[in-house]
């Protein structure tokens, strides 16, 4: 597996060759430049993942670790340091499997989406910055050289989503973006210093003799360090930069704030897994519990949004959550009793990256043919768009829930391991993926169906009413259409994967067979939802709709302000850290740490005034002032009886 | 001849060269040759240790010589260098040939500010390769005087009031510095200044070490922005032209950590084990105070100054630590500050020249202007704020592993406290680049400023390779430093 290294090497090479020379090239070499090496990547990542797979299982049934590179990079002490290399697991594989296809698709697309844009040539070189740190991320060996590629990917995610750095609302997103998620390193990197002091190593898998000492304290490191999983994974209430974050490049959304980068969390708790089973099971329930809530206020929140990028936002936090809730329901290693979730998990942030990836490409050919983000501004753009809406509906399908699309399966197993774990938490998932089915065709009616904005604006137009000719909406061009068309397939045809062979909790095989019961519920739920917003939006808004946003007034302007959690961080920011905290320290340093100092040599000036007026260089004076010494001493001297006359 | 000599022979020479020059060219050409030549000697140096180090020569100081000056009070020129100070050397031939293309305009009276500029790297390199406590002294004397009419003659803005107050701030740090060192040498008996001979010795009285440890960590703790006595750095550095405030953020502040590792806790280790807590609790302020000080400023070089008490800050919270790995990250975190500040105060030097401000609220949109300076002004930003890649990540990473692994509550919690500085770093980092890089220029003056000239470039990129070169190999230094470091620790152990 000596060829893996290529695929750190090729993207850091295009970064560093986009990024020195990029300036001085046409915009069409430095895409062809990032594009192919991605597909070299690409091809190599695909090759990597079957030859591991197809190498086949191990004397006791799994897929063994195999660890092609791994070197010493930074000593700490004897025992401690950080290693880099690469270390191919199952879900190692999968991972490059999922980042390199969302990632080349992600390229080819921006080919047209960003075509003449201002720093075309930054644009294709923060994605290989991105690129490379995400394969990093994956492949890393043990937790430190993870934490190092985790911060990577995070300011490659800040120099995107701050591409456009005129606009003032993305200077403010990626700024926001970095800190919070910044804020939630700073428990990661605690809960590593926890873990690397207790374990004696930062390696995934500690040797048993130094667990029984860190016993104790293990639970606290992985509660930590799954508290830094929040923040890049945009749990409640660490989600508030993923919103935001959409002001960077539609295709940037679609591979960084859906697919890849943000399921890094998931990632982190699923490769931690064996330690969070054997040592943590009750963090591992708050994981869960914390998953839910998320995945509810997400829902919620994306039922009311306009901004569709906002809607597939807080869609992507909901579906994050399902990942992360399937892996909190776990309670064994064993993917017969109790570690189901893992699988699942697993198995939906597969399918997820691909149709939430297909979703947000579609997204941006929809922004890109009407230059808006309102939904107020679309509809009807079935007749315009068709290859746009055909695979946007295959992706709603998905991530509705609905068989045969890839969304089902894995939404399914994870459903059938919440009922597993218990009752409550599996009807409760299911509401929300109801409520999943039912803002999603929202979104989708609202696009695709209803008078169409442009039609209206035309005859609006053609009666003088006003004076400029609406733009025609337009199908995407091939280099954008195409991504759409291969992601749509793989769409269709993951489910059938048999996914559960090449991963599962104890990485032995595992078969999926259906649930009939949590299918049937779930697919009629998800009916149910579609049914709903069919009634409501298919039409633009119904009087029923209408009806209902009068009703529910109040609630539905808190959930489109997102419940003011803004306001709260803001608050928390500006006024308390801001205002509060730092003026009152830089106040207190200038006027009383350095004030003090500044008195010091005040009163030494005065001291030096106040005696100068003796050194008048009068001579009288000096006389009188020395007779009256001399005198005083003689006094002294007597009075003492140092000196007597007789 | 001793290698070492030349560190201080070649800016003798080079003075007397300035001295003789008639014009501007021959001036630069003068200081180019010079800086020059003390990067080649230390780069030289640097790989002729590592090799003797490798071919298994394992005496704590190598090219040690001594030279008897003043026999009644044993002081001696006597000079060797370790791993340490190898690395520092290293970093200051660094800083000083960046230095000089960095005021390759400065005006006016170009000869006499490279003559001061000269001299003050004079004192810095002697400091470094002294191991006699009064050479030492006297070359950080030396380091110091040209401070003043640096800032006070060449500087802009309060330059007297601030060169006054860095001067007396300093010469205050002094006087307890001495008093300490007068301490230490008749402590151990008033045979020898010899620094080793005394650790060897060892046989200073704690009840003297108790008063004595104070007063030296406090000396050079002035100069490494000791919380509270920090306040010189930003007014001093707001004042100081550019070339200046590397050189003083760059390599002077690592002369406190230096001194504070090097003569304060070796030479008084009891006093250092049981006094430890009380500056530990100090450099735990200044690393955070530091930080939240600097998200509200508003000037940039205020900004940096403030950023440099925190990272000081923590070079010092790491020596205190006492252990092999956090004291290794505090060496790498004084070079990796010393490259990162130097790198900073380069580019708002280079900014402020053209716009005439260093208010953030008056910039807006450098990034269009002139995107070589703003590109390099994130890079040393990220850099800044720990970004892996950059040097700033190993050494923090060390100094925070190396300080968690002391299994007490205390350490435990100040070395928590002193992680949120990460947080706080990126919020004040990504405020001024949000603020003056990015967004739409408003100034129309400003849409006229040029990019960088040549010799602004080459200063950029020169340190911007330093600090990725750290960063991305660190395997070397710390290798490099390790040996410098366990002779230290052998003896507080």
């Amino acid at each position: 597996m000596g060829f893996t290294i290529l695929i750190l090497v090729l993207p850091l090479l295009s970064f560093t060759l986009l990024g020195l020379a990029g300036k001085k090239m046409p915009h069409k070499v430095a895409g062809l430049i990032g594009t192919l090496t991605l597909a070299a990547v690409t091809v190599l990542s695909y090759y990597a993942a079957i030859t591991y797979f197809a190498g086949g299982r191990d004397a006791n049934g799994v897929y063994a670790e195999v660890m092609p590179y791994c070197f010493r990079w930074l000593p700490f002490s004897e025992t401690l340091c950080i290693d880099m290399g690469i270390l191919i697991t199952p879900i190692t594989a999968m991972m490059l499997i999922v980042i390199s296809t969302v990632s080349l698709m992600v390229h080819i697309y921006s080919l047209g989406y960003m075509k003449g844009e201002r720093g075309f040539q930054r644009y294709y070189a923060f994605l290989s910055l991105f690129t490379f740190s995400m394969l990093g991320l994956v492949v890393a060996t043990n937790i430190f050289q993870m934490y190092l590629f985790w911060e990577l990917v995070g300011v490659s995610s800040y120099l995107l989503i701050g591409f456009y750095y005129t606009k003032p609302a993305a200077i403010a997103a990626s700024k926001k973006a970095f800190i919070v998620t910044r804020f939630a390193d700073l428990f990661f990197l605690i809960g590593i210093l926890i873990y690397g002091y207790y374990t004696g190593t930062f390696s995934f898998t500690p040797q048993d003799a130094m667990m029984t000492s860190a016993d104790a304290v293990l639970p606290i490191a992985l509660l930590l360090m799954f508290i830094g999983g929040a923040g890049k994974s945009a749990m409640f209430p660490l989600h508030i930069w993923l919103p935001d974050a959409m002001e960077g490049p539609t295709p940037v959304s679609a591979l960084i704030h859906a697919a890849t980068m943000v399921v890094a969390g998931v990632f982190l708790v699923a490769r931690m897994f064996p330690l969070f089973i054997g040592y943590a099971p009750e963090v591992l329930h708050i994981i869960a519990y914390v998953g839910a809530f998320t995945a509810l206020y997400a829902a919620i929140v994306a039922c009311v949004q306009t901004d569709i990028k906002r809607v597939l936002a807080f869609s992507t936090i909901s579906q994050i959550a399902f990942m992360m809730v399937s892996l909190g329901v776990c309670t064994g290693m064993d993917p017969h009793h109790g570690g189901l979730g893992y699988m699942a998990s697993m198995f939906h942030l597969f399918t997820h990256a691909m149709f939430k990836g297909l979703l947000f490409l579609g997204a941006g050919a929809i922004i890109h043919a009407v230059h808006s983000n309102e939904k107020s501004e679309m509809g009807g753009l079935r007749k315009y768009m068709p290859v746009t809406h055909i695979t946007f509906l295959i992706a709603c399908l998905a991530i509705a829930g609905i068989p045969p699309f890839s969304g089902f399966f894995s939404k399914d197993e994870i459903l059938v391991a919440c009922y597993e774990f218990s009752t409550p938490m599996g009807m409760f998932m299911s509401f929300v993926a109801a409520m999943t089915a039912f803002y999603m065709f929202r979104l989708y009616y609202l696009i695709f169906w209803g008078k169409s904005h442009y039609e209206e604006q035309l005859a609006r137009y053609n009666y003088g009413q006003c004076s400029e000719k609406p733009h025609k909406p337009h199908e995407a061009p091939a280099s954008m259409s195409v991504p759409l068309i291969i992601l749509a397939i793989v769409t269709c045809a993951a489910g059938f994967i048999p996914f559960g062979e090449f991963i599962s909790s104890n990485s032995e095989a595992y078969t999926i067979h259906m649930n009939k019961e949590v299918a049937a519920t779930s697919v009629l739920l998800a009916i149910a939802g579609i049914a709903l917003a069919t009634v409501m939006y298919k039409n633009g808004t119904s009087r029923l709709t209408r009806k209902i946003n009068w009703m529910l007034h109040a609630p539905i302007k808190a959930a489109y302000h997102r419940f003011y959690l803004d306001e709260v961080w803001l608050f928390i920011t500006k006024k308390i850290i801001f205002k509060g905290i730092s003026q009152p320290i830089a106040w207190f340093d200038r006027h009383v740490v350095d004030g003090s100092l500044d008195l010091l040599a005040k009163a030494t000036q005065k001291a030096g005034t106040a005696i100068r007026p003796t050194q008048s260089g009068n001579l009288q004076t000096y006389s009188i002032c020395f007779l009256i010494g001399v005198l005083l001493l003689t006094v002294i001297l007597f009075l003492t009886g140092t000196v007597s006359i007789l | 001849m001793n290698i070492l000599v030349l560190f201080v022979i070649i800016p003798l020479l080079t003075l007397l060269a300035l001295w003789g020059s008639r014009n501007l060219r021959q001036t630069r050409a003068v200081m180019v040759t010079g800086s020059t030549l003390l990067l080649a000697l230390s780069v030289y140096l640097t790989i002729d240790f590592i090799s003797q180090r490798s071919a298994g020569d394992t005496a704590p100081m190598l090219y040690t010589a001594s030279v008897t000056w003043f026999e009644p009070l044993n002081i001696c020129f006597s000079i060797g260098v370790d791993g340490i100070s190898v690395a520092m050397l290293l970093l200051s031939s660094i800083i000083v040939f960046t230095g000089t293309f960095a005021s390759w305009r400065i005006k006016p009276m170009t000869k006499d500010f490279f003559l001061w500029y000269m001299l003050l790297s004079l004192g810095v390199y002697g400091f470094f390769i002294s191991t006699d406590l009064f050479t030492m002294f006297m070359f950080y004397e030396t380091a110091l005087i040209p401070m003043y009419l640096l800032i006070g003659v060449w500087g802009s803005g309060r330059k007297e009031y601030s060169a006054m107050k860095l001067t007396l701030m300093l010469m205050g740090g002094s006087a307890f510095l001495l008093m300490g060192i007068l301490g230490i040498y008749f402590g151990s008996g008033a045979t020898t200044m010899n620094i080793h001979e005394i650790a060897a010795l060892n046989n200073i009285p704690t009840e003297l070490q108790y008063i004595f440890f104070p007063m030296t960590f406090i000396g050079f703790g002035v100069l490494g922005a000791l919380f509270p006595f920090h306040t010189w750095s930003p007014d001093g550095h707001a004042c100081a032209p550019t070339s200046v405030s590397m050189l003083h953020a760059g390599v002077l502040m690592k002369l406190g950590g230096y001194g504070c590792f090097r003569i304060a806790m070796y030479l008084l280790p009891q006093a250092a084990e049981e006094l430890s807590w009380i500056f530990i609790v100090l450099t735990t302020i200044s690393v955070v105070y530091g930080a939240l000080s600097a998200v509200s400023q508003t000037d940039l070089k205020y900004i940096n100054a403030y950023s440099s008490v925190s990272h000081c800050g923590l070079v010092l919270f790491a020596i205190l630590m006492m252990n092999r790995t956090a004291c290794t990250g505090a060496i790498l975190q004084m070079l990796s500050h010393g490259l990162m500040t130097a790198l900073f105060f380069a580019l708002i030097g280079m900014i402020y020249g053209r716009t005439h401000t260093r208010d953030i609220r008056q910039m807006r949109g450098l990034m269009k202007i002139m995107p070589f300076l703003a590109v390099g002004y994130v890079i040393a930003g990220l850099a800044n704020l720990g970004l892996p890649g950059f040097s700033g990540f190993i050494a923090e990473m060390t100094v925070f592993v190396g300080a968690f692994s002391i299994d007490d509550t205390f350490h435990r919690v100040v070395t928590i406290i002193a992680c949120t500085s990460i947080v706080i770093t990126a919020v004040y980092i990504l405020r001024v680049v949000g603020r003056i890089l990015y967004g739409e220029p408003e100034n129309e003056e400003h849409m006229k400023l040029s990019d960088a000239t040549w010799d602004e470039r080459f200063t950029v990129i020169c340190l911007v390779a330093c600090i990725l070169a750290l960063g991305v190999l660190p395997m070397w230094v710390s290798d490099l430093i390790s040996g410098g470091v366990n002779d230290v620790l052998a003896n507080i152990h």
